[in-house]
């Protein structure tokens, strides 16, 4: 089984590695391209808020510091266009990660559902920065970056598919790792719940503020990458509100708090809204579907795609395996049908906590 | 001196109209443990309806109300009833993004059918003003804020003095109990929503009639609505009437004093400086284990 796993993944990251050269058409590479930031933001924001509970509607702002921070070192130190730029990712990552420490820090001292709403006015407060600091930001005539003049036709999109691919492996190998880690079970108790995780010792405080700045670095950098992408950012798309809503989608719609369901979710989404834009241009009949899809996932599905077929898999593989024991003339004994109530209890339990 | 008592009287009479708008959301909060993040795009809702019976009809903008609050209470119960009630798990959770999925929707067909052009109310009072201790009144702020106590008064009324405003407050300070002597949450849980989405209505004529709006005016609504009820503490009717009369008032007063460009800023800066003191803010709860 798990040679199997391993040879799964290979494949999938030998499909991931061959893909320009397999699909070299400039639109195909260009949402791939936004597919792998937006799989790499849905996957850093699950780190927050698929592990701890806590629902983060304002990592747009991260995403948007990232983008401004790369434009003005670019711009600050002219830097012209290349794999330079590229370098200094990690660096924009790091200042939005800054700026997370004390608007967590705040944020977190909050209920759960107050959090919400704070991040969602957080991230209008910095917004409203982008376009105030005019003497920094330049407001709304928004800011340039370097443009690679070397790299040309079906090539330009290529340095920029493997940069967000290594940045969507680096947020996978973290999300795995927190995962399971003891930091993540930490993570974990506290969604399930959270007085009694501190009853047992987890420092509830700086376990969410860390996996806040964690995520708040890889949407930053996924921002920057972004901003080089496009050539140049104005405070409404740098932080633009429809963000936060398409990566919490996207981790709703895969699964939530799962490795997998934020990629699968940006897998699903990212290249039908590029598809639509092509089609509509405008986006207006996208906001709709979005709107209905997030209904319709969030009332149908609130697990999510991934967590929903594992428990059909399960159930089918403890269903054959009683078949398979019948068949066999075993006697079946200690099935979960004995322990219905019983089971019904922790679901229950789950409803609350969760 | 006078530009400062101005800003002071301007802030306090557009601070009714924020009160009116944050006293649907703080209530429905209040009584079903919901955030109803669709509150910004049915305000514009309501604006654009206004809209569309003063450009065809030509009925007036506060007598039009009579007509737009039953449709807005009616669409609200819907929304409850076809969205919010389904949640069966995590429902603060879950239904911030259902509300937002809702807000999605209508704000994407605004977008269709108006376009993105920005649309202002019009009726005699918009344009006309009057002279008062040395400057010059529109008559919309005073109809504005009219309306708005008026509003928050019938609201008060039907809080303080009816059998329905006993079991929404029951609801309100405990939803378990309250069903256990016989109070039907499920139906107040619908009205209080619905009750929500009418003031929306009345919000949207008395913000329509003073700003030019577009579909995406609701996202700038929304974040000075969530910050006022932060402000005043999630739940609180009377933490919701001041933080938004405080708001508007600093925000006039530093766009004069300071800059405008600057004036919602202070706020927020003020927002976040309560927050360290009284994370629950002004008159909320403190956190405790609910269970």
């Amino acid at each position: 089984m798990r040679i199997v796993k391993m040879a799964g993944l290979l494949l999938l990251l030998v499909i991931a590695l061959s893909f320009p050269l397999l699909f070299p058409n400039p639109a195909v590479t260009g949402i791939a391209v936004f597919t792998l930031l937006f799989a790499a933001a849905a996957t850093g924001w699950n780190i927050f808020s698929g592990y701890t509970g806590y629902i983060a509607l304002g990592h747009a702002g991260y995403f948007g510091l990232g983008a401004y921070a790369l434009a003005l070192m670019c711009m600050g130190w002219n830097i012209p266009g290349g794999y330079i730029p590229f370098l200094l990712v990690p660096l924009a990552g790091l200042i939005a990660a800054l700026f997370a420490i004390p608007l967590g820090w705040i944020a977190l001292r909050v209920r759960r559902h107050t959090f919400v709403v704070i991040t969602i006015a957080m991230f209008f407060i910095l917004q409203l920065l982008a376009y105030n600091l005019t003497g920094l930001t330049k407001g709304s005539t928004g800011l340039g970056l370097p443009i690679p003049t070397d790299w040309s036709g079906d090539f330009f999109n290529t340095p920029f598919y493997y940069v967000a691919l290594a940045l969507l492996i680096i947020a996978i190998a973290i999300s795995w790792w927190v995962r399971h880690s003891k930091y993540g079970l930490g993570l974990l108790a506290i969604r399930d719940d959270e007085q009694r995780a501190r009853g047992l010792g987890v420092q509830t405080g700086p376990f969410k503020l860390v996996a806040f700045v964690i995520s708040a670095l890889i949407v930053g950098m996924a921002g920057a990458i972004w901003a080089y992408f496009v050539e140049s950012i104005y405070p409404p798309v740098a932080f633009d509100p429809l963000f936060d809503v398409a990566i919490a989608l996207m981790a709703f719609l895969g699964g939530l708090g799962s490795i997998s369901g934020p990629i699968l979710g940006a897998l699903i989404l990212e290249p039908t809204q590029q598809y639509f834009t092509l089609l509509f241009s405008q986006n207006s009949y996208y906001l709709v579907i979005y709107g209905a899809l997030f209904l319709v996932v969030i009332l149908l599905m609130p697990r999510g795609i991934v967590p929903t077929l594992q428990a059909y898999w399960h159930k089918y593989q403890a269903t054959r395996k009683r078949d398979r024991q019948r068949v066999n003339g075993v006697v079946v004994t200690a099935l979960p049908r004995k322990n219905g109530g019983n089971s019904d209890d922790v679901e229950k339990k789950e409803g609350i906590n969760l | 001196m006078r530009i400062i008592v101005e800003a002071i009287v301007t802030g306090l009479l557009t601070g009714g109209v924020y009160a009116l708008m944050a006293s649907g959301l703080t209530l429905v909060f209040g009584v079903m443990d919901i955030i109803n993040i669709g509150q910004g795009a049915l305000i514009i809702l309501g604006a654009y309806l206004s809209y569309i019976l003063e450009q065809n009809l030509h009925i007036d903008l506060f007598l039009g109300l009579l007509i737009t609050m039953p449709i807005m209470f009616v669409l609200g119960l819907l929304i409850e009833v076809l969205f919010i009630r389904p949640i069966k798990r995590d429902r603060t959770m879950l239904s911030i993004l259902v509300t937002f999925g809702v807000s999605l929707i209508i704000e994407g067909i605004l977008n269709i059918i108006f376009s993105a052009n920005y649309v202002q109310l019009h009726a005699w009072y918009t344009t006309a003003s009057f002279p008062i201790g040395g400057f010059y009144l529109s008559y919309i702020y005073v109809f504005d804020f009219l309306l708005a106590v008026v509003l928050l008064g019938g609201l008060y009324l039907l809080l303080y003095r009816t059998k329905f405003g006993y079991g929404l407050r029951a609801s309100m300070a405990n939803r378990t109990a309250a069903q256990l002597i016989g109070i039907d949450v499920e139906r107040i849980s619908a009205i209080t929503f619905g009750l929500g989405v009418a003031l929306a209505a009345a919000g949207g004529v008395a913000y329509g009639a003073t700003n030019a709006f577009d579909a995406n005016s609701a996202y700038d609504l929304i974040s000075r609505l969530l910050a006022i009820i932060i402000f005043g503490g999630m739940g609180s009717l009377s933490g919701a009437l001041i933080a938004s009369l405080s708001m508007l008032i600093i925000e006039d007063v530093a766009s004069v004093v300071w800059s405008p460009v600057w004036a919602s800023t202070v706020f927020f800066v003020l927002l976040v400086i309560i927050l360290v003191l009284r994370p629950q803010g002004l008159f909320g709860l403190a956190e405790g284990r609910k269970q």
